[in-house]
């Protein structure tokens, strides 16, 4: 084209280096208006602040009885195990996928035979790890529907997963992993803070 | 010839007329949103003074973060009407009792300095004075029949009308302190200038970082410029 | 043969995509002499792409509901993380498509370029600009304040001036016998669905009317006259990839430093892109003290108001605010001159077109400020001159002399 005929060189390394250096500043620019497009789609302040931590207090659940509480809009149980319960919990490790908490479903204080802080308290977010249904709770020991052997735990009635009352998952259910302990604390005895880890832990 | 003076004229008045509420002269507001100390003297001045009638239903308590005040501050010296830093600064007062006491429900306050304007609000906190012949014992030479009340009373103390006359009519001149408060005029100045700032600061908290953000995305803008620029140029060889 | 050629030839047996880039891009053949009115094709383009692109992330959280629509563009600005952001490139955006689409409109005037064979091209550019017209005002009462409220009050009212079935008219436009939720509602449909479409879609029409005729230029002659006879190139073409790709690139990052220096530094543009009175929520029992449209249609609101009522009806006010759109249409087939472009025109042209802008000018300042009896003498002079602009141009462009046109472009 005219560039022959004007008898001119084109100078083609100076234009491929000028083509990738706007090519890259574009690049820059596009990425700078993407971020807050993106960004805008994280939780909102509102959303962060009905999310924060929750605190509970624990004095009034009656031992074998179940809390239920909101926290970051998931339902959080606080089950007040009594010793009868907490009995049963050792005694039926062969029929769970993971009864030594190996998965990473609860804190590292967590990681214990009765998944808790105190042996008595069990934390748990109430959402299955199948299908994100919340199970229900189910404490009475051999239930008809649940066979003889039912030591008690909790029953997800969209697909029939079981956990026991440690939230641990049985083997041969939909659900692969154990429910998920949250970060929690103890304020004092009666005082208990869902959503963040103690200071230092 | 005469119309196009007229029109010249009205060139001239034309913000004037479009812009002003009324002919009332507005004292220009102390703002500096970078001002943190002010920020915060204010945002203490709006809660113990403004929160209990008006709410910032937009505004989050934890928000106040941005003033340098961390969480443990905010709870313990501004969380009055809420039980957790993350809600918005809601108001007690029940809507129908308010319109009850003050004949209109007080307004709620999270952008009211972008709706009335950092001068007006300023003039206005500042303009209260003594007149019996209203309801709450107060008027405002801002506002006139305003149904609030003057809050910060026992601050500034009491002002009271001078008038002057002006052809026929009797027209308020100035405001004389009667009754001092608490504090000298200067320093009530001063504390409603706090306020004001902090009520620009809440109309839209990212301000600030709106400006900073600016600053960069045009340096990097005419960065982009540059290279683009040099490029159009080396294609446009082959034309010119 | 590339990898990248296999993948392309794949795709060309099965879709045009190297003929369309060639037919729209690397072989669309644009007069060489383009000047700086030329970048507002482009940047109206990428105002489109950018209120769509902020308009979807702010439908995401935006509530169309009387109850909660104020709070929820509050909620915005400050709970979601760069709402502020995303709500200034869109009401930033919203008044500078204005400004480039009239910059755009004024460079159509300037070089004739609504001429033959370009009356389509022209024709959608009207609909697109009385599309977004619609489609700006009907967002803007979407933040529910007090600015949108009575806007659309006023707005929707003058239907109500339509003799016989006005009435009902606005009842049907509101759903409701005030401004409401239910006003408000469809007006958010509209405004996030229905007019976006017609917008893309007539945007669309527009370029491909512009790429069959191909574009006019600063002299106003056709590049097509004068082809290389062995590739059948207009002489006075060039390949619009990459020569004005990479000139527009130019103009777009100039375009986006006045967007940033508006949007963070002043986004209120002191009251005209964003209103004071609109930080006040709707109250359907108050008006504020002034109303006034936003900028970009004062000057068709002045002209509302220069026409006084006639029998006793507001509609001779309205008709004369519809004409001053609808002669636009037929501006093709009102301009008789010999030549299209203004270098090649005689004084009469240029006076009155220097005439309409000062009147469109002037309109649009009236409109912004209250109704009093000397503006409302200048409105009435202005609103004579626009009109006269359309109504006398088959006589002042058929009796001008011109200067005659060159045969190649120039500069």
């Amino acid at each position: 084209m005219s560039q022959e005929a004007d008898g001119q060189k084109v100078d083609t390394r100076k234009r491929k280096f000028l083509i990738a250096a706007t090519s890259a500043v574009g690049g820059v620019a596009a990425a700078g208006v993407a971020i807050p497009l993106v960004m805008s789609m994280m939780p909102s302040a509102r959303a962060r602040a009905a999310g924060a931590p929750v605190e509970v207090d624990i004095s009034k659940i009656e031992s074998g009885a179940i809390l239920t509480i909101e926290w970051q809009g998931k339902p959080v149980w606080i089950v007040n195990r009594s010793a009868e319960m907490l009995d049963l919990l050792g005694k039926h490790d062969d029929k769970l996928n993971d009864p030594q908490s190996e998965q990473p479903q609860q804190p590292a204080y967590c990681k214990n035979p009765t998944r808790s802080i105190k042996k008595e308290y069990l934390v748990a977010v109430g959402i299955c790890t199948h299908l994100g249904c919340s199970p229900t709770f189910r404490k009475e020991v051999g239930a008809a529907d649940l066979g003889a052997d039912w030591p008690g735990g909790f029953f997800c009635p969209c697909h029939g997963s079981t956990f026991d009352l440690a939230a641990r998952v049985f083997k041969n259910v939909p659900a692969p992993i154990n429910l998920k302990i949250p970060p929690h604390q103890y304020l004092s005895d009666a005082k208990l803070l869902i959503g963040v880890d103690a200071k230092g832990a | 010839m005469k119309r196009l003076k007229n029109f010249l004229l009205l060139l001239a008045a034309a913000p004037v007329v479009a812009f002003a509420s009324g002919a009332v002269h507005l004292d220009r507001a102390p703002v500096n949103v970078a001002d943190q100390d002010s920020l915060q003297r204010g945002a203490r001045i709006f809660v113990n003074y403004c929160l209990s009638c008006h709410s910032a239903a937009s505004m989050r308590y934890s928000r106040l973060q941005d003033l340098g005040l961390t969480e443990e501050q905010i709870k313990d010296n501004l969380l009055f009407a809420a039980e957790k830093p993350g809600e918005t600064m809601k108001v007690g007062m029940n809507k129908a009792d308010a319109k009850a006491w003050f004949g209109a429900t007080p307004p709620d306050l999270s952008v009211i300095a972008r709706s009335r304007g950092a001068d007006w609000l300023y003039t206005y906190l500042r303009s209260f004075y003594r007149d019996d012949s209203r309801a709450t014992g107060w008027n405002n030479t801002v506002f006139d029949k305003v149904g609030m009340p003057h809050v910060m009373w026992n601050l500034q103390g009491e002002m009271a009308p001078v008038y002057k006359k002006v052809g026929e009519h009797e027209v308020i001149d100035r405001l004389e302190l009667i009754k001092p408060g608490s504090v000298t005029l200067a320093e009530y100045d001063a504390m409603v200038g706090d306020l004001v700032n902090y009520l620009v600061w809440m109309g839209e908290p990212d301000q600030l970082k709106r400006k900073q953000l600016g600053i960069i995305v045009l340096a990097f803008l005419a960065f982009f410029f540059v290279v683009a620029y040099y490029l159009k140029k080396e294609f446009w060889k082959d034309i010119h | 043969m590339s990898a990248l050629q296999k993948v392309m030839g794949w795709v060309d047996d099965r879709f045009p995509l190297t003929a369309t880039y060639k037919a729209h891009l690397s072989e669309y053949y644009a007069p060489k002499n383009f000047n700086f009115w030329y970048f507002f094709g482009s940047l109206a383009l990428l105002l489109l792409v950018l209120q769509i692109v902020t308009g979807i992330f702010l439908t995401m959280n935006y509530k169309p509901d009387a109850e909660l629509a104020f709070a929820s563009v509050e909620y915005i600005m400050r709970d979601v993380e760069w709402g502020w952001l995303i709500r200034y490139m869109h009401s930033t955006g919203a008044s500078l498509f204005f400004v480039v689409i009239y910059l755009h409109m004024f460079r159509g005037l300037m070089y004739g370029s609504y001429r033959k064979p370009r009356e389509l091209i022209w024709i959608f550019g009207v609909l697109i600009y009385l599309a977004l017209m619609a489609e700006a005002f009907l967002g803007y009462l979407l933040p529910w304040g007090q600015m949108s409220f009575w806007g659309a009050q006023v707005i929707v009212n003058l239907f109500a001036a339509v003799p016989f079935i006005g009435e009902d008219l606005s009842i049907w436009i509101r759903g409701d016998f005030v401004i409401s939720d239910a006003t408000l509602n469809r007006f958010f449909a509209f405004h996030v669905i229905a007019l976006p479409l017609v917008l893309l879609g007539l945007v669309v029409v527009h370029l491909v009317a512009l790429h069959e005729v191909g574009s006019n230029n600063p002299d106003g002659i056709e590049i097509k006259k004068h082809k290389d006879p062995v590739t059948h190139i207009p002489l006075d073409g060039i390949p619009f990839h990459p020569y004005y790709t990479v000139k527009d690139i130019v103009g777009v990052i100039v375009f986006l430093m006045v967007f940033s220096a508006i949007m963070f530094f002043g986004p209120e543009m002191g009251g005209y892109f964003l209103e004071a009175a609109n930080f006040i929520p709707a109250d359907p029992l108050k008006t504020p003290e002034h109303i006034a449209p936003l900028w970009y249609f004062t000057p068709f609101y002045a002209i509302l108001r220069a026409v006084p009522p006639m029998f006793g009806s507001q509609f001779p006010g309205v008709v004369a605010m519809g004409l001053s759109i609808v002669f636009l249409f037929f501006l093709p087939w009102l301009d008789r001159s010999k030549v299209k472009s203004i270098r090649y025109r005689g004084p009469i042209y240029k006076t009155m077109l220097a005439l309409f802008i000062v009147s469109f000018i002037g309109l649009g300042y009236l409109g912004l400020l209250p109704s009093t009896p000397i503006a409302t003498i200048f409105a009435q002079v202005f609103s004579v001159i626009y009109f006269l602009f359309f109504l006398l141009m088959p006589w002042y462009t058929s009796i001008e002399k011109t200067k005659p046109e060159p045969e190649r472009v120039t500069g």
